[in-house]
């Protein structure tokens, strides 16, 4: 069953199975609420071509939505990419970075 | 008429309870101490026998002794709790919930406007689920500022999810604290709990009393077990937020659990009563087996009932008296059963609940008669707030009112504001 799946399961719970005072015994369960419901007209997007890999938007993201993949790009070892099941498109990483490597593209734009 | 017959009849004091189990209670007391204690000290010295690892509380008239005392006992080493002086009571509850959830016994005591300024973490408390027993002193609400008793103060938060009990005089005070702890720690309730005791009328006048040793006290009452609890070494999440697909799971779960609590106080004061001879429970009747009238109400004003009752019944007066000890949950089943018999029952308020048909308890008790096919005569009496004394000859005119409704089957009156200058 994966993440997702278990979330909507517990939603089923009836009220006697549902945990004591609604305490959530499990850690790390933020990770099941996909905050990039919320995101209204853009999404950042990052190019790959651009971007030196300083991490900066690693680091500052809010919503730890950028993820760092072991998937080499060119002379380098990792990609960048964006967590859009919990980005809430803030634009923090698009004003934030130091290339000019991520932008504010419209929501509909298809990410490849 | 048409009468709901039960299987247990009411006989003598604390009647309702009928048999007690045999197998609840196998161990006694060793030793009972006599003593002179106030209310207030007597919650003090409970809180301190049984143990607890935190008090957070913040000094207001009547309540002042308990917690004066109980610093007492930290300051002497008598005690190994942590104690916090908290800088209002809203911090003080606040403080209270957050060592609950870190496992903590916790005991807390408060009255009136701090109860007022607690509010809204009473809920918390309780939505939380921590057994923290809190002794609250009685005492009207302001304005106008007044410090003396009635039951304004508890019965403004009545729907905060607590148990609450209510005790009669100083012995009671001391007995129903060290059973709240059982009660509240018990795994299926995990539920906070009051102890009511009147202002002044019990929480400052010195009574003679029995307490028990601590080795037995001890016995009684084992360590807390938390269910749950905050712990870095397995980390979990408290206070969640719960928006609507959650929060009224969470909320029902709290309602068994407060309901099915009923089970519980009733074994813990069986149990009780075999370990000190002093039996508790929902509640205390005098004189329901053949009474045709009868006066209900709570805390130290049931003394006054019972020695009015007993001069009436000694003259041949058919009346009676129902003591609530266990306010919430209310033991709807126990009531009917205590009252089946009855013609008119006086209900009486120690506090308004301002715009309603009734007062609190009077609101409980017709809600709890209605759909069963009991005829019984209702009246509400509305009394002593602001400490306003209830003498045995009020007791005694209201005695009469209900016994005239018995005979008659005429509500004269439906709320009689009793003492009130006309």
């Amino acid at each position: 069953m994966s993440r997702r799946e278990s979330l909507s399961e517990r939603m089923k719970l009836s009220w006697r199975k549902t945990p004591i005072a609604g305490v959530i015994f499990e850690p790390g369960t933020a990770v099941e609420y996909r905050t990039g419901d919320w995101r209204m007209e853009k999404k950042p997007l990052i190019n790959q071509e651009k971007c030196i890999r300083c991490l900066i938007c690693w680091i500052i993201c809010p919503d730890v939505s950028i993820n760092r993949l072991q998937k080499p790009y060119g002379k380098y070892e990792e990609t960048l990419e964006v967590d859009y099941y919990h980005c809430k498109g803030c634009g923090i990483c698009s004003a934030e970075c130091p290339v000019k490597a991520i932008e504010m593209v419209e929501e509909s734009r298809v990410v490849a | 008429m048409s009468r709901r017959k039960r299987s247990y009849k009411t006989q003598g004091v604390v009647s309702y309870l009928g048999e007690a189990p045999k197998h609840i209670g196998k161990i006694k007391a060793s030793s009972q101490i006599p003593g002179a204690y106030t209310g207030d000290e007597a919650a003090a010295y409970a809180a301190k026998q049984c143990k607890v690892d935190v008090v957070a509380a913040y000094p207001i008239t009547p309540q002042t002794i308990i917690v004066e005392r109980f610093s007492d006992y930290v300051a002497d080493g008598e005690v190994d709790t942590k104690y916090l002086y908290a800088e209002s009571e809203h911090s003080a509850m606040s403080a209270c919930v957050g060592a609950s959830l870190a496992g903590a016994r916790v005991f807390t005591a408060t009255a009136s406007q701090g109860l007022a300024l607690m509010h809204e973490v009473l809920y918390l408390a309780s939505g939380l689920r921590c057994p923290i027993v809190m002794a609250v002193v009685n005492r009207a609400l302001s304005a106008p500022i007044n410090i003396h008793a009635d039951h304004s103060d508890m019965m403004g938060s009545r729907d905060c999810g607590w148990i609450q009990i209510y005790a009669e005089n100083a012995q009671e005070t001391y007995d129903l604290i060290i059973q709240a702890f059982k009660i509240a720690e018990e795994e299926t309730v995990q539920l906070p709990v009051t102890v009511n005791l009147d202002g002044f009328t019990v929480s400052h006048a010195t009574e003679s009393m029995k307490v028990l040793s601590d080795e037995d006290v001890d016995k009684f009452l084992p360590p807390r077990k938390p269910i749950f609890k905050v712990d870095p070494e397995t980390p979990i999440t408290v206070g969640a937020m719960a928006l609507p697909e959650y929060y009224y799971e969470v909320k029902r779960q709290q309602e068994e659990a407060i309901q099915k609590s009923k089970s519980v106080v009733k074994t813990v004061g069986d149990e009780y009563g075999k370990f000190t001879g002093r039996r508790y429970g929902f509640m205390e009747t005098f004189g329901l087996e053949d009474a045709d009238a009868a006066i209900m109400c709570l805390g130290s004003t049931c003394g006054t009932v019972r020695s009015v009752a007993k001069d009436l019944r000694a003259k041949g007066k058919k009346v009676g008296l129902i003591k609530l000890w266990m306010y919430r949950p209310f033991p709807t089943e126990e009531f009917l059963s205590a009252v089946e018999d009855l013609k008119a029952l006086a209900v009486m308020d120690r506090a308004i609940s301002f715009g309603a048909p009734y007062g609190a308890l009077c609101s409980d008790v017709s809600s709890a008669l209605q759909n069963t096919g009991m005829d019984i005569r209702i009246l509400n009496m509305i009394y002593g707030l602001g400490g306003r004394d209830t003498p045995p000859t009020t007791v005694r005119d209201v005695f009469d009112e209900v016994l005239k409704t018995a005979k008659t089957g005429k509500v004269k009156e439906r709320i009689r504001f009793l003492d009130v200058r006309d």
